[in-house]
């Protein structure tokens, strides 16, 4: 994780979900930013098909999700914060994901991760695939770069389900609404971080120097705050995320 | 107090998916059934037990003592938050269906006595998808069992996330399964129920973060599509993959209950879990294999 390299020191990776086995498609470890203390966790991707195939292209198993899970807990144990990296096509469809309970996995860290009694930031950096990203992307701050993208289906999906074509991934793409700009407008996300020309890998020293400073700037933030408070705050902001509409008699009335 | 959900129409629903007349087909074993035998029966085949699918109505009608339920938010929708292509016109479509304006019932009512926050969602609206009214609504059952103090039944009949929401219905697995967290902060237990099928977003939410979790025999419970685990793994699964027996096997769920069983099972686990109970319990009218209207 170039992330991990290039924000951090002292870096402290750790392994395994002390369940079944370390899954390479998810990263966790202790780490310092500017000094101080944070616990890290993210999708680990590859960098060229070798290290892709080896990292599952970033699609964590129920494994990967527990181990982020126990990493979550560890900083909440000494009131560290979660800095979290989200780039995943989703969590890994298989069979033995399933068997080992891939959707319980991602639904016990959206529950944990809500009300975690220390403070969380996430980064989408590349791909938000749905649960797949979700399960680490509960976070009091959640940052995106201008370039990601974050939805609840693949545009390919999303066109193969609805029009039974795939190539119509494009327009579906339109119709999901899944650019950063997007989703800050929708309230998902509370900040677009600026990507050089054509993306990230253009200038790679720029983007990390964009994602320290406002790291830099949340972390000073979140660190005044309660955990009590962090945790009313972050039920808050989640739960007024979606659009509703009332016919009739006015909300919570019985009849 | 609604009439609709005391005397569900079986009939009328159950054109959607058998031809109209005295006999139905059983969509498993193909067997011609005696309608009113079906009926009689909880819509449980009598010759292979197929468990077919019930709307939010009928699954209400069939658990829930026969008086006091109170279905709160009934006139809450979702909005078309993206102008989604499409999607006005499914939701009225859906609407016209099933007669319901959402893809969730829920409110408060009683089990042998016991009383409950009750939801259920309906497969037949939508595919039972998770938009951002029924996110809320899941959410409000929550909140309310946490303020009244009362146990949460949560029936799950869904394909998952509301896709015409965009990551607007994937905040919704956020929502919902924030609001259960708390409830299970303040020590009131939450029974999940899985019924054909519950997959895709609600499995990764609410119906997998039950204190006891439950499903009907022969329902399907995954994460993702057989069609997509088949194509990524590039074999062939095995019939019985990620049905109710299979996830029992795994040790994914607690039980598979029948639906005969089901009223009585929930009653069990409420006097266990100790809620309050009415001081005159109405009298059980649901015989084993009986219906209660």
């Amino acid at each position: 994780m170039d992330y991990v390299a290039a924000l951090f020191t002292d870096v402290l990776e750790l392994h395994g979900d002390r369940r079944f086995r370390d899954d390479p498609a998810m990263f966790a470890g202790m780490a310092r930013f500017e000094g101080q203390p944070v616990v890290i966790i993210g999708h680990n991707k590859g960098k060229d098909t070798k290290e892709n195939i080896a990292r599952n292209f970033g699609m964590p198993y129920p494994e990967g999700y527990r181990k982020a899970l126990r990493a979550m807990k560890l900083a909440e144990k000494f009131t560290v914060p979660v800095v979290a990296f989200v780039d995943t096509p989703g969590a890994f469809p298989g069979d033995a994901a399933e068997e080992r309970g891939q959707a319980e996995a991602i639904a016990r860290n959206i529950q944990e991760m809500s009300r975690l009694r220390t403070a969380a930031i996430v980064v989408i950096t590349g791909e938000g695939g749905s649960g797949g990203a979700l399960a680490i992307a509960v976070g009091d701050v959640v940052l995106m770069l201008q370039y990601a993208v974050y939805t609840v289906i693949t545009p390919e999906g999303c066109a193969a389900i609805l029009w039974h074509d795939a190539t119509r991934a494009p327009e579906a793409a339109a119709a999901l609404r899944l650019t950063a700009k997007d989703l800050q407008a929708l309230g998902v996300v509370d900040e677009v971080l600026t990507e050089p020309f054509a993306g990230a890998h253009r200038d790679s020293d720029a983007v990390f120097a964009e994602v320290r400073d406002a790291l830099r700037r949340h972390l000073g933030v979140l660190r005044q705050v309660s955990p009590e408070e962090l945790v009313n705050r972050r039920y808050a902001k989640f739960r007024q995320l979606g659009v509703l509409h009332e016919t009739g008699a006015p909300a919570g009335q019985s009849r | 107090m609604l009439n609709w959900l005391r005397r569900p129409k079986y009939g009328s629903l159950q054109r959607r998916e058998m031809p109209a007349g005295i006999w139905a087909k059983c969509p498993r074993c193909s067997n011609l059934i005696y309608r009113k035998e079906l009926e009689r029966s909880l819509r449980v085949c009598p010759k292979c037990t197929y468990h077919h699918r019930l709307s939010a109505e009928e699954r209400l009608a069939i658990t829930l003592d026969e008086d006091g339920f109170v279905e709160f938010d009934g006139s809450l929708t979702s909005a078309d938050p993206l102008s989604f292509v499409g999607y006005a016109q499914k939701l009225e479509e859906a609407r016209q269906k099933t007669g319901r304006p959402e893809a969730v019932i829920w409110g408060e009512g009683t089990i042998e006595g016991w009383r409950t926050v009750a939801a259920a969602l309906d497969f037949y609206f939508m595919g039972g998808s998770m938009g951002s009214a029924v996110g809320e609504k899941v959410t409000r059952a929550a909140e309310h069992a946490r303020e009244a103090r009362l146990p949460l039944i949560i029936f799950s009949a869904s394909g998952g996330a509301r896709m015409q929401e965009g990551v607007l219905s994937l905040m919704q697995l956020a929502k919902t399964s924030a609001a259960v967290g708390r409830l299970h902060d303040a020590g009131l237990p939450y029974v999940s129920i899985m019924c054909d099928p519950t997959t895709g977003g609600v499995t990764a939410s609410f119906a997998f973060l039950g204190d006891v979790i439950l499903a009907e025999p022969g329902a399907t419970i995954g994460f993702a599509g057989r069609r997509v685990i088949e194509q990524t793994i590039r074999r062939k699964l095995p019939d019985d993959f990620q049905t109710a027996e299979f996830c029992l096997h795994k040790g994914l769920i607690d039980m598979v209950v029948a639906r005969s069983e089901m009223r009585r099972t929930l009653a069990g686990l409420l006097a266990f879990f100790g809620g309050p109970r009415l001081e005159k319990p109405v009298p059980e009218v649901a015989a084993p294999q009986g219906a209660q209207t």
